[in-house]
C-alpha cells in the first residue's frame, strides 16, 4: 500500500513538471500580452488539480493495466496459432475503439455542417444525421482495416514505409478529385481516430506480437499500427465525400 | 455538490467510451483465447485507474485549459487586437500576414505545451524507451514530437492568415517525409510515423480547433467552413519529419563522438 502511495507521489510530481508548460504559457499570454485576469480563479485552480490527478492515476493505470493486457493477448494470439481470431480481433479493436470517439462524433456532425452548406446534402437535420453517422462508419471501418492490415505487415515483416508512402500517394491522388469542401476535414480526421485508450493499446498489441515471433525487431516491426491508422481514414473519407 | 454531479457526468461519459474497448479485450480474452490472464486483480484496478483518472483529466481541462485557451484564441485573433498591436495609422483592410505575430508565437508555445501533456504520447515513450533498450530517451521523443507539432501549427495558423489551399503544404511535407525516410536510421521510421498520429488527441485537438475556427472567422476573406480544418493535419505530419530528425542528429552526434574517440586514441 505505501509503495503504491509512494509511486502514485512520484508520478504526481512527473505530471505537475508536464503540465508546468502549459500554465506559463496561459499566465504569460493572459497577464502580459493581453493584460487581462483570469476568470474563476477558484475553478480553474480546480480544474488544475483535477488535471494532475488525473494524468497521474491514468499513466499509472496505464502501465498496470493497459499495456500488459495488450502484450498478453498478443502473445496468447501468437501462441494459438489463429489468424482468423487475430484479425477479428484486430479488426473489432480498431473498429470498436473508434466508433465511439467523441472526436469522431464532433468531427463528424462539423463535417456534415459543411456538406450542408456546400449543397452536397440536403440542409436537413434527418440528411445532416445520416451523413455524420454513414461518415463515423466509414471511418471506423477504415481504422479496422488500418489495424488489421498492419497486423498482418507485422506477421509478414513488411517494411512500414512502402505502405505508408503509398498511401501518401493515394492521399495525393485523391486529393485532386475530391471536392473542396472535404478536403480540410479529410486530412483532419486522420488525426483525431487516435484516441488515449486506443494507443496505449494497439502500441502493446504491436509490440507483443512482433516480440512473440522470432527474428522480428520490436522497433522496427513493432510500432507503425497507429500510422496505418490515422492513413486509412484519410483516404476513406475523400472517397466518402467523392460518392457521397 | 455541483462538483460531485460533474465528475459523475464525466465518469459515467468515460465508461461509456471504455465500455466498447473493455468488452472486445475481455470477450475476446474469455471467448475466444479462453483463459484467465495471470494477474487479473492487478489489470482490473489498472483498468479502474484509467477510468478515473481519465475523467478526472478531462474534467480538469473543461474547467481550466479549455475555457482559457478558446478565450484566448478569439482574444488573439480578434481584429481589434491586431489592430492595436499593428500600431495606429492603418486600417483594418491593410492587414499583413505579419501584423498576427502574438498567433504565431501563442500556436508554438500551445502547440508544444500541449503536446507535452498529451497522455497518449507519454505512453507511447514509455514503450519506445523499453523496447530500444534505452536507445530512444522518453525525454528526446516528447520534445523532438513537440517541437514539431509547434512548428505545424504555427505552420498552419500562417497558411490560415494568407489563404493558401492546405493540400501543397501537406503534399510538400509528404515529399520532405519520403526523402528523409531514405536517409534515416531504420530503426525510426516506425516510430516516427506512429508519432503523428498520438500527438493529436485530449488536449491538443479542442486548442488547436478552436484556434484554427476562431482565425478563419476573423481573417478577412476566409472562411471558416474551408480554412478552419486542417491544423490537425499540420499537427500530425510535422512531428514525423522532426523524430526521424531528431534521429537522424542523434545518429550524427554518435558518429562524430566515435571519430573523436578514434582520433584522441591515434594521437
Amino acid at each position: 500500500m505505501t509503495q503504491t502511495l509512494k509511486k502514485l507521489f512520484i508520478a504526481m510530481l512527473g505530471s505537475m513538471r508536464d503540465l508546468l508548460p502549459i500554465v506559463l504559457v496561459i499566465v504569460f499570454f493572459q497577464f502580459f500580452v493581453l493584460q487581462q485576469p483570469l476568470p474563476n480563479v477558484g475553478q480553474i485552480l480546480l480544474g488544475v488539480l483535477f488535471v494532475v490527478l488525473g494524468l497521474t492515476f491514468f499513466i499509472h493505470g496505464l502501465e498496470q493495466g493497459l499495456f500488459p493486457i495488450g502484450e498478453s493477448m498478443a502473445t496468447a494470439f501468437a501462441r494459438k496459432g489463429s489468424l482468423f481470431w487475430l484479425i477479428a480481433f484486430a479488426f473489432s479493436l480498431g473498429f470498436g475503439t473508434t466508433v465511439a470517439e467523441p472526436a469522431l462524433i464532433a468531427v463528424a456532425a462539423e463535417a456534415a455542417n459543411v456538406a450542408a452548406t456546400g449543397a452536397m446534402i440536403e440542409a436537413t437535420d434527418a440528411a445532416r444525421q445520416q451523413y455524420a453517422n454513414g461518415l463515423r462508419y466509414t471511418v471506423a471501418l477504415s481504422v479496422g482495416l488500418a489495424i488489421v492490415v498492419g497486423v498482418i505487415r507485422i506477421l509478414k515483416g513488411w517494411p512500414v514505409q512502402w505502405f505508408i508512402i503509398g498511401g501518401y500517394v493515394l492521399v495525393v491522388i485523391m486529393t485532386m478529385f475530391a471536392p473542396k469542401e472535404i478536403i480540410g476535414i479529410a486530412y483532419d480526421s486522420g488525426g483525431v481516430t487516435t484516441s488515449t485508450i486506443t494507443v496505449p493499446l494497439v502500441t502493446a498489441l504491436g509490440v507483443g506480437l512482433t516480440s512473440s515471433i522470432r527474428g522480428r525487431n520490436p522497433m522496427i516491426d513493432g510500432f507503425g499500427l497507429i500510422a496505418f491508422a490515422s492513413l486509412t481514414p484519410m483516404i476513406f473519407v475523400m472517397a466518402y465525400g467523392m460518392i457521397i | 455538490m455541483e462538483v460531485l454531479s460533474a465528475i459523475l457526468a464525466v465518469t459515467m461519459d468515460t465508461v461509456m467510451d471504455v465500455l466498447p474497448i473493455a468488452a472486445i479485450i475481455f470477450g475476446f480474452q474469455f471467448a475466444v483465447l479462453r483463459q484467465k490472464p495471470a494477474n487479473l486483480g492487478e489489470i482490473l484496478a489498472g483498468f479502474a485507474w484509467v477510468l478515473v483518472g481519465l475523467s478526472l483529466f478531462l474534467l480538469g481541462l473543461e474547467w481550466c485549459l479549455f475555457p482559457l485557451g478558446r478565450l484566448m484564441a478569439e482574444q488573439l485573433t480578434d481584429p481589434s487586437f491586431i489592430h492595436a498591436a499593428q500600431g495606429a495609422g492603418t486600417s483594418l483592410e491593410t492587414i499583413n500576414w505579419r501584423d498576427y505575430y502574438w498567433v504565431y508565437i501563442f500556436a508554438f508555445l500551445i502547440g508544444f505545451s500541449t503536446t507535452i501533456a498529451e497522455p497518449s504520447l507519454i505512453a507511447v515513450a514509455i514503450k519506445a524507451n523499453e523496447v530500444s533498450g534505452g536507445a530512444i530517451g522518453i525525454w528526446g521523443l516528447r520534445l523532438s514530437v513537440a517541437l514539431g507539432v509547434a512548428v505545424g501549427i504555427s505552420l498552419g495558423c500562417y497558411r490560415i492568415v494568407v489563404g493558401d489551399p492546405i493540400h501543397w503544404y501537406i503534399i510538400s511535407g509528404y515529399v520532405i517525409v519520403v526523402i528523409q525516410t531514405s536517409i534515416a536510421p531504420k530503426m525510426i521510421i516506425p516510430l516516427a510515423y506512429d508519432s503523428g498520429g498520438v500527438t493529436t488527441s485530449t488536449v491538443t485537438v479542442p486548442l488547436v480547433a478552436a484556434l484554427g475556427l476562431g482565425l478563419s472567422e476573423t481573417v478577412p476573406g476566409r472562411n471558416p467552413l474551408i480554412d478552419g480544418f486542417g491544423l490537425i493535419a499540420f499537427a500530425s505530419l510535422f512531428p514525423i519529419l522532426s523524430v526521424m530528425a531528431y534521429a537522424q542528429l542523434s545518429e550524427f552526434r554518435a558518429k562524430l563522438g566515435r571519430r573523436q574517440q578514434r582520433n584522441s586514441t591515434s594521437d
